[in-house]
């Protein structure tokens, strides 16, 4: 595009579409990645590539050749009516439209013809062919035969000129006079330097003294510069071997051949004047021989000249005419005379001009004294090992070094005990007792200790808690100050950690080798730690005390008795968690978790016994239950042995010893009930189920959550409470009940669970939001609920015909427990 | 007043030769009659099953399909569909007259040993190394199996099915008897990896062998020995044993070339048929007639109570 400014003074030519102006605010725009970046044809849609593009070849409109008639071959019809026309079959009916476009394989563009075509174009081209032929191996390949039988045809533009006077080989521009013309020769040779070849300007030159003043010149015709692309691989300036040479075996040969013109045509292109002029043409050469009538070359018979030698040793002389003759001193001291120092100097090379400025010199700086007692041999310290020497020593040994290795602990004086303290001073142990308890008499031990124990007792019922609340717990008393007597109330907590740590580590499956090491920074203490860890392991409830060091104060020992319980808590091993998941059948002590798996297979070594006495049978057999999938059944024409059972396969049960269901500390009807639906009672099935007869005569989760000295959790708490209410309420309106009401927990002994619960419009007014809304599950207990209180103005009836089941039995109603009348 | 029954005839051993089938398919790796004892299916160790005539002991089909050396194979009782299992993990189903495979199943995580169909061919039943039995629809066009029975703690080795029970031998010396009319298993520990188990005629025992070298003859209700039939030898090699065709006598491979008959009832050795010297790998035994079927390398060998007074066909 060419647009200029008019608003500025200068005058722009730009070309092309200019970028967007940037503006400030606007954010970056990310480029389009390269999967994004889709190609669409002239309408917009996306074009499909053919051939490479796609792996194989396929052409035009949808695979045909751009009709949708394919190649349908057209038919030649020519009748007497209507004559065919004759069809010129071009090549570009048979292309695309791509190829007509500016990538096609022929593009159409707005071309001057070649009427129109300048004629330096084609001089250039030509140069370049005639350049590039000289190049090539073969000589004379480019066609030069054609070019001397082309026609003789000349463009617009040079017929003009000729109709205006111009004849071939003038320049072009107004007539000079010659003086003018002479002057501007030079100022070009002057300016440039680079050769302009200018045809024949000798011979003109000649002629010019001739010239008359009152004549005019045509401007001599300028070649512009060739500006010949290298295209090929050769060094600068190499042109390759030149035919002329090589054949002729020298430029000045005047070997006849065919391409004398062409040698004339490069000679003035290269701009070599003086070998077109020494010339001669005709025949040459001594193979001819030199004929009667003719002088003799002075080349054939070669004359020796003492021209042709040196008679002068050493050369010509010099420019300056010095003859290597220096400069006295006085001329180099005088500064700012540039001409004297070109006398010293002699002569300056040609482009170089001397320095208006000397240049500086370096300042040297001399190397520092020595001390007078320095020696030049460096000296090393030994290295110790700190590990080997003893601290005092390594501490010395890093305080004169005057730095302290950053891997050595930074130990305080309180991260130190007294025996380390006392190690680092050098100072013996001490004599004597260590602990205050050994001071006391034995009275006074034997009463700590019954408290102990007491507190001990007190804590069993905590450790029921699940092993995250343990470390919630842990972690709580961590914070806690400091137990420092051992009747306080956190030392009982500090017990009850004692005995966690205990079941954690006491299990078989806990690998001391594993074990995480948290005092690793202190050796001494990490020992006694792994001497805890070991008893521990062999279940040694004294493992605390006896394994920590009698020779430190009382309140170190406190303190650090706190922290091995914590760290055998907070890093007990894992397997031990995991293996607290399973039940173990020896723990006699929690009786509600404990059950032995139903489907498990008796000990091998009795059968393994048992088969070699050949006693097979009921030795050898084990029966299980076995729930076949029910498309199996009926693919057998068998009915399902446990219909509306869910399980497949063996019955896997899942004990978790730490459900919710154990908070809440469910009896075992409520296992009943659980297993009900699975595991109804298929006919004859064997004894290896669990009896279920003796669990239920068990007291409900109801009865016992009022023993229970603290409820776990709100909502127990809060359903003892709504408990109570209803009691009373109940002491009220019914008036011949004869109850007493001194205490709730003896009320709820002699009532059924049933009695226990409060009327469902408190549950209702608490949980539902809207009468309606009624679940499905509980929609039945709704409507017996109904039956037993309707309201609240009528008594309650606690006799046995009309209780309802339990409500754990009544979710989900096994047929064994309904029938059980209640009684406690 | 009835007569007493005529005093049943001796039974008939199947000790004469009648016939030697080479298969040409590799080593036989089984040999099964079908559901009415006219044909023969062997599994060769090429991944081919042929299915020959008994009484001519021609080549009829074969069955090319399996990735691997067939292990197993059984018919269903209307003898259209057969179903094999092979090394290479699948248990395809077959149109025996076509012989196109109608499924291929796969889901074992190793090769599978054995395979059968129940009784009416509803459910093919193929157990496998990998320990696991899986029932396998063939009505439905599932690919998975409708059940799992994954108890068994080691290879599946041999199973069998009745009306409503699996018979399941394994590796880990067990013999599980899946009762699927009770919803029961029954496990009977026999020590030994078991290598063969099988129903008695009457479903009232289950026979079982192992690799101690011992065939065990077990009521099915109660897991008591009724019979225990040694002699043979069975130390490495999967090897069959079965009933003959009315419970008289127990019968077993034996790896010392040798099929052994013993009496069900005395235990005693009634017959040690030699069949060639190298290891008898699997035999089967005719559903009604006297008549034996033994699988030994290459090739398979048909036997019966009486030699075949008809122009002898070897070859």
């Amino acid at each position: 595009n060419m647009a200029s400014d008019e608003d500025s003074d200068e005058d722009f030519v730009t070309y092309g579409t200019p970028l967007e102006p940037l503006e400030e605010d606007e954010p970056i725009r990310k480029p389009v990645p390269v999967h994004e970046q889709t190609v669409k044809d002239e309408k917009g849609r996306y074009k499909r590539f053919h051939g490479a593009f796609t792996g194989g070849f396929s052409a035009g409109y949808f695979n045909t050749v751009g009709s949708q008639e394919g190649w349908t071959p057209s038919t030649f019809v020519s009748s007497r009516q209507q004559k065919a026309e004759r069809q010129n079959a071009r090549p570009e009916d048979f292309m695309d439209e791509e190829d007509f476009s500016e990538h096609g394989i022929a593009p159409r563009e707005i071309v001057t013809t070649e009427d129109f075509a300048s004629e330096r174009k084609d001089q250039l081209k030509d140069k370049a062919r005639a350049v590039s032929s000289l190049a090539a191996l073969i000589p004379g390949d480019t066609g030069l035969l054609e070019e001397l039988i082309a026609p003789a045809r000349s463009s617009i533009g040079v017929e003009l000129l000729r109709k205006m006077g111009w004849k071939d080989g003038q320049g072009v521009g107004p007539r000079l006079k010659r003086r003018q013309r002479k002057q501007n020769t030079d100022a070009v040779k002057v300016h440039g330097g680079a050769l302009l070849p200018s045809g024949s300007e000798e011979s003109e030159d000649e002629d010019d003294e001739f010239a008359p003043e009152n004549v005019t010149f045509a401007p001599k015709d300028v070649v512009p510069v060739d500006f010949t692309p290298k295209v090929d691989s050769h060094g600068l300036g190499y042109r390759g071997l030149n035919p002329l040479q090589a054949l002729g075996g020298g430029s000045e040969s005047a070997h006849i051949n065919l391409f004398t013109l062409q040698s004339d045509r490069t000679s003035s292109l290269f701009g070599d004047r003086n070998s077109g002029q020494k010339r001669r043409g005709g025949i040459a050469g001594q193979a001819f021989g030199v004929g009667a009538m003719e002088n003799e070359d002075a080349d054939i018979y070669h004359k020796d000249s003492m021209s042709n030698y040196d008679t002068v040793l050493g050369g010509e002389e010099p420019g300056d005419g010095l003859y290597g003759w220096t400069a006295p001193q006085q001329y180099t001291r005088k500064k700012n005379d540039s001409k004297r120092d070109v006398v010293y100097l002699g002569r300056i090379l040609d482009g170089f001009t001397l320095a208006s400025q000397v240049t500086e010199i370096k300042t040297v700086y001399p190397p520092p004294d020595l001390p007078r007692d320095y020696r030049p041999v460096h000296y090393f310290r030994p290295v110790v090992d700190l590990s080997t020497v003893s601290p005092i020593v390594a501490q010395a040994l890093q305080a004169s070094r005057g730095h302290l290795s950053q891997d050595a602990p930074q130990q305080g004086r309180h991260s130190l005990d007294s025996s380390q303290r006392r190690d680092m001073l050098g100072e013996t142990p001490l004599q004597g007792p260590s602990s205050v308890f050994e001071l006391l008499g034995s009275k006074d031990r034997e009463r700590l200790n019954e408290i102990r124990s007491v507190a001990k007792e007190q804590n069993k019922s905590v450790l029921n808690l699940s092993s995250a609340e343990d470390r919630a717990a842990v972690v709580a008393s961590s914070t806690a100050p400091q137990p420092d007597s051992l009747t306080s109330p956190a030392k009982t907590q500090a017990s009850s950690e004692t005995q966690m740590a205990l079941n954690a580590w006491s299990g078989p499956t806990a690998d001391a080798s594993k074990t995480f090491k948290p005092f690793q920074k202190n050796p001494q203490k990490q020992a006694r730690y792994d001497l805890y860890i070991n008893k521990l392991k062999k279940g040694d409830k004294e493992a605390l005390e006896s394994s920590l060091d009698s020779s430190m104060t009382e309140w170190e020992r406190g303190r650090e008795r706190d922290e091995f319980v914590r760290a055998a808590v907070l890093y007990k091993p894992s397997n031990s968690s995991l293996s607290s998941r399973f039940t173990r059948s020896k723990n006699e002590d929690d009786t509600d978790s404990v059950e032995v798996t139903r489907d498990q297979e008796n000990d091998v070594d009795d059968k393994q016994a048992a088969v070699k006495m050949k006693m097979f049978g009921k030795l050898t057999r084990d029966t299980f239950e076995w729930h076949p999938e029910k498309l199996l059944c009926k693919r057998f024409n068998v009915p399902d042995p446990y219909p509306g059972s869910s399980t497949v396969g063996m019955p896997k049960i899942k004990r978790d010893k730490y459900s919710v269901f154990n908070f809440l500390t469910i009896t075992d009807s409520s296992h009943v009930s659980r297993e009900g639906p699975s595991a109804s009672k298929p006919p004859g099935s064997s004894t290896t189920l669990p009896h279920l007869t003796p669990e239920v005569n068990k007291k409900s989760r109801w009865d016992k959550t009022g023993k229970v000295s603290e409820p776990k959790d709100p909502l127990s708490a809060f359903l003892s409470e709504t408990r109570s209410e209803v009691s009373v309420a109940k002491q009220i309106e019914a008036g011949a009940k004869n109850q007493t009401d001194s205490s709730h927990a003896s009320e709820e002994k002699e009532e059924d669970e049933e009695e226990v619960r409060p009327p469902m419009d408190l549950f209702k007014a608490i949980f539902a939001s809207s009468s309606d809304e009624k679940s499905s599950s509980s929609s039945e207990e709704d409507s017996e609920e109904e039956e037993v209180a309707p309201s609240t103005s009528e008594p309650i009836q606690i006799s046995a015909e009309t209780l309802n089941p339990p409500v754990s039995a009544q979710i989900t109603p096994a047929p064994d427990i309904s029938k059980v009348p209640g009684i406690i | 007043m009835a007569f007493p029954q005529p005093r049943p005839q001796v039974p008939q051993l199947p000790q004469h030769l009648l016939r030697t089938i080479e298969c040409q398919q590799g080593a036989v790796r089984a040999v099964r009659f079908n559901a009415d004892g006219n044909y023969v299916l062997t599994c060769g160790s090429d991944k081919s099953l042929k299915l020959w005539s008994v009484s001519r002991g021609t080549l009829l089909k074969t069955y090319t399909g399996h990735g691997y050396e067939v292990l197993d194979v059984d018919s269903s009782y209307d003898n259209s569909q057969l179903c094999s299992c092979s090394s290479d993990k699948t248990v395809i189903l077959w149109d025996v007259a076509s012989g196109q495979v109608t499924r291929k199943l796969r889901g074992h995580a190793g090769k599978v040993n054995c395979v059968q169909f129940n009784e009416e061919a509803t459910v093919m039943l193929s157990g496998s190394i990998d320990g696991t039995v899986r029932c396998w629809d063939t009505r439905s066009r599932r690919y998975e199996p409708i059940q799992i029975l994954d108890e068994a703690r080691d290879g599946i080795s041999s199973l069998k099915v009745s009306e409503h029970e699996l018979l399941i031998g394994s590796v880990d010396g067990r013999v599980r008897l899946y009762d699927l009319r009770m919803g029961q298993l029954h496990v009977d520990f026999i020590g030994s990896p078991i290598t063969c188990v099988c129903f008695s005629r009457d479903g009232q025992c289950t026979l079982s062998s192992s690799l101690d070298s011992t065939v065990r003859l077990l009521d099915k209700s109660s897991g008591e020995m009724l019979g225990e039939y040694s002699g043979h030898v069975n130390k490495g090699y999967k090897l069959d044993c079965c009933l003959s065709d009315k419970d008289t006598h127990v019968l077993s491979c034996s790896e010392d070339g040798h099929v052994y008959f013993w009496d069900l009832v005395e235990g005693s050795l009634t017959l040690k048929l030699p069949v060639g010297k190298a290891v008898v790998q699997s035999l089967s035994f005719h559903p009604t007639e006297p008549r034996l079927l033994t699988a030994m390398e290459g090739h398979v060998q048909v036997w019966g109570a009486e030699p075949e007074d008809a122009a002898v066909e070897d070859g």
